[in-house]
């Protein structure tokens, strides 16, 4: 059989399997529209060059292969942070375990609720941000969640939000399989920070849609962690309006499969997108950080600050891609992805793009893999570290550029004693 | 205090031998200063006593205070009270120089059963002693050594030696990079160290540095052996002459 029909057969079995939600007109003509476009395209198939590091079969095969629950008793992230919690248990809302969904300045919907409307604002974003991320490169998984998403919420900010918005994914099921979209319109001047924690499903499939419109701006912290088994496909698609602010930072720790994808595209003068990540994998532990990001207005910033800790057989992956538009002029574009192996079985594969077609811009990428620097451990010993804790401090010292994107020092401290959690719990 | 007995030292990645047959015995409360030659292997003891990978003890012993440190962890050795001030400080972006600074009293501290130290009380000190050193504020912050010059690198290792405390203390070409001004600071900062139970190792080029830091002690160093030891006389010596005589003598010996 050749290639194209395979792939066309694989992704017919994947559909069979699932059910289209029921729901109004907006809605349905939006999933109708990405089914179609999703049997255009196919899956993703192991052959496919965006896919040449990560292997996509385990991620679009009809069953989830199972994950168990993580046992440790450690408190979860963001616990002291006083904040609207929306609690998902393996894909599904629990109203129980959620705050009442009314803030000033934030309407909160859920997908499942709002879909019954024939008309909603949502319409203008829902799979329309998504599909606007297809070119050039094709994301089915994101087009199979808009066809597909049973829930997620939708977010309009008006004004500041009082606190943020947390989104908490729980894993109850070993055989859990999620699929949750998630739209956040940002009007203009507003402000949100959104938080996501939790290892959410066996497997989860995730596409989060934002619109940041002039002067908005939007704050994004991630934990994805917890449960050694559970795999992972995100997607976030944003579009940045003038003068607007958008800043996404992701923990990952522990995932035998995680892909992320950001698609980011600078559409007003002056806007700010900065996206960060860092990761710490420890044997079974393959993640994915694949990134694209557009500038196609005057005078933007973009900045891409990736870092990942390996051992064990741990492999990291980076795609980043900067497209400067012609036109795009006084574009201020960076990117950084490292790794830090911790032994000879890790490894790290990256895939820096630059693609300029303006005169004006300076942008910058580097990519680096490496070990501890020996010198630097000798010198933290030589005044009494042990070596456990030198080592520690030289790991975190190494994930600081990533970290400290965070700008809320509290946030910024939750997700630090993450980091330290997990490097309590491994031996030296 | 320290006790060096016929010291050999191969490197491990090698068969290239640097000390040969090191004898050295310092008492507490002295100051010792070794000279010696361009590659004579000076810093190498000073890494083999603090415990550095890449060096084979092949033959001899070094105990501080009658305990035998070679076979301890470079961590360890800190605890007990040894201390190098290293000729080329290392820079390690990312760490904060009042975290590392902390971080490393409170891990010797912990290693010797006493309590740690408490943010309020190691802010007033080291402040305080940062301030003799002429050390701003913006120098504690900064990842330690990134950016700061020659000077400010070594200022910054005495600072380091005011806050650990320890009772043997290395210096290794702690004056190199140093201006005048900078070398009265780093040298009345060893001075005010001084004590009755702390002992000192000066390495040195110049007579300048002793002029200051004043030895009890002076070793000259050539080829991996101490091939003479004497009062203070012998660095104005040697800051005349060079080594040239002191190397004939002990060839012809
Ligand atoms: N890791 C190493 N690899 C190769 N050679 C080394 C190593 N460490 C030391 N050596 C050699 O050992 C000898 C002694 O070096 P050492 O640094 O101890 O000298 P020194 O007396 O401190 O010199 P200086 O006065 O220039 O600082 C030199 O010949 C040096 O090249
Ligand atoms: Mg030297």
């Amino acid at each position: 059989m050749a290639k194209a029909e395979l792939k066309q057969d694989a992704t017919e079995a994947r559909i069979a399997t699932l059910d289209m939600p029921k729901g109004g007109k907006w809605i349905a003509a939006a999933r109708a529209d990405a089914l179609a476009r999703l049997r255009a395209m196919g899956l993703p198939a192991r052959r496919d060059e965006y896919w040449r590091y990560t292997r996509p079969d385990t991620l679009t095969q009809a069953d989830a292969p199972a994950a168990a629950l993580f046992d440790g008793k450690e408190r979860p992230v963001f616990d002291s942070v006083d904040r609207l919690r929306i609690v998902f248990v393996d894909g599904v809302f629990d109203a129980a375990s959620s705050d009442d969904l009314t803030m000033s300045g934030v309407e909160i919907e859920r997908l499942e609720s709002a879909s019954g409307a024939d008309i909603h604002w949502a319409k203008d974003l829902y799979g329309v941000l998504e599909a606007r991320g297809q070119k050039p490169v094709d994301r089915p998984l994101a087009v199979l969640n808009s066809a597909f998403a049973t829930d997620g919420v939708l977010i309009r900010v008006t004004g500041k939000a009082a606190k943020p918005v947390s989104l908490i994914y729980t894993h109850a099921s070993e055989s859990s399989d999620a699929i949750l979209h998630h739209v956040v319109k940002l009007e203009k001047g507003a402000e949100l920070t959104l938080l996501e924690n939790g290892p959410a499903a066996a497997r989860f499939n995730k596409v989060l849609e934002v619109e940041v419109a002039d002067g908005a701006r939007f704050h994004h912290i991630r934990a994805q962690g917890r449960d050694h088994e559970r795999r992972a496909a995100t997607h976030v698609f944003a579009r940045l309006g003038t003068e607007s602010q958008f800043k996404s930072f992701t923990l990952t720790v522990n995932g035998v499969l995680t892909r992320n994808e950001a698609v980011i595209e600078l559409t007003g003068d002056d806007a700010v997108a900065h996206i960060a990540g860092a990761a710490m994998g420890d044997g079974a532990f393959h993640h994915d950080d694949t990134v694209f990001i557009t500038h196609d207005a005057v005078n933007c910033e973009s900045r891409q600050v990736f870092k990942k800790v390996l051992r064990n057989g741990a492999v990291g992956v980076f795609q980043g891609k900067i497209l400067v538009k012609e036109g795009a002029q006084k574009t201020d574009g960076y990117q950084i992805s490292q790794s830090l192996l911790l032994d000879g079985d890790s490894q790290f594969l990256a895939k820096p793009e630059l693609e300029i077609y303006a005169d004006d811009v300076a942008c910058s990428h580097g990519s680096t893999s490496g070990a501890i620097d020996m010198d630097a451990l000798y010198y933290l010993r030589s005044r009494g570290v042990p070596r456990k804790e030198a080592t520690d401090l030289l790991v975190l010292s190494f994930l600081a550029e990533a970290v400290d994107e965070i700008e809320d020092e509290g946030l910024r401290e939750e997700i630090v004693s993450r980091l330290t959690g997990w490097l309590d719990r491994r031996g030296g | 205090m320290l006790e060096i007995k016929n010291l050999h030292v191969k490197l491990e990645a090698e068969d290239k031998a640097i000390l040969k047959g090191v004898d050295l015995v310092i008492e507490p409360g002295k100051v010792h200063a070794i000279m010696g030659p361009n590659g004579s292997g000076k810093s190498t003891l000073s890494y083999v006593l603090s415990g550095r990978d890449g060096y084979e003890v092949t033959e001899g012993e070094a105990t501080l205070d009658g305990v035998d440190i070679l076979e301890m962890e470079p961590e360890e050795r800190a605890a007990a009270g040894l201390f190098l001030a290293f000729q080329y400080p290392v820079e390690i972006p990312g760490v904060g120089n009042m975290t590392f600074l902390r971080t490393a009293v409170n891990a010797q501290r912990k290693a010797r059963g006493q309590d740690e130290m408490s943010a309020a009380d190691f802010l007033k000190v080291i402040r305080e002693k940062a301030k003799t050193l002429q050390i701003d504020a913006d120098m504690l912050k900064r990842p330690v050594n990134v950016g700061f010059s020659g000077g400010e690198k070594k200022r910054n290792e005495i600072l380091q030696m005011a806050m650990l405390e320890p009772k043997m203390c290395i210096l290794d070409e702690t004056d190199s990079g140093l201006d005048v001004d900078a070398m009265k600071l780093v040298s009345d900062g060893v001075n005010a160290l001084r004590d009755a139970g702390r002992s000192f190792l000066v390495i040195t080029h110049y007579q300048r540095l002793l002029d200051h830091i004043k030895p009890d002690v002076v070793h000259i160093m050539a080829d991996g052996r101490i091939i003479k030891t004497g009062g203070p006389d012998l660095a104005l010596e040697v800051e005349k002459n060079g080594y040239a005589d002191l190397l004939a003598e002990a060839g012809a010996a």
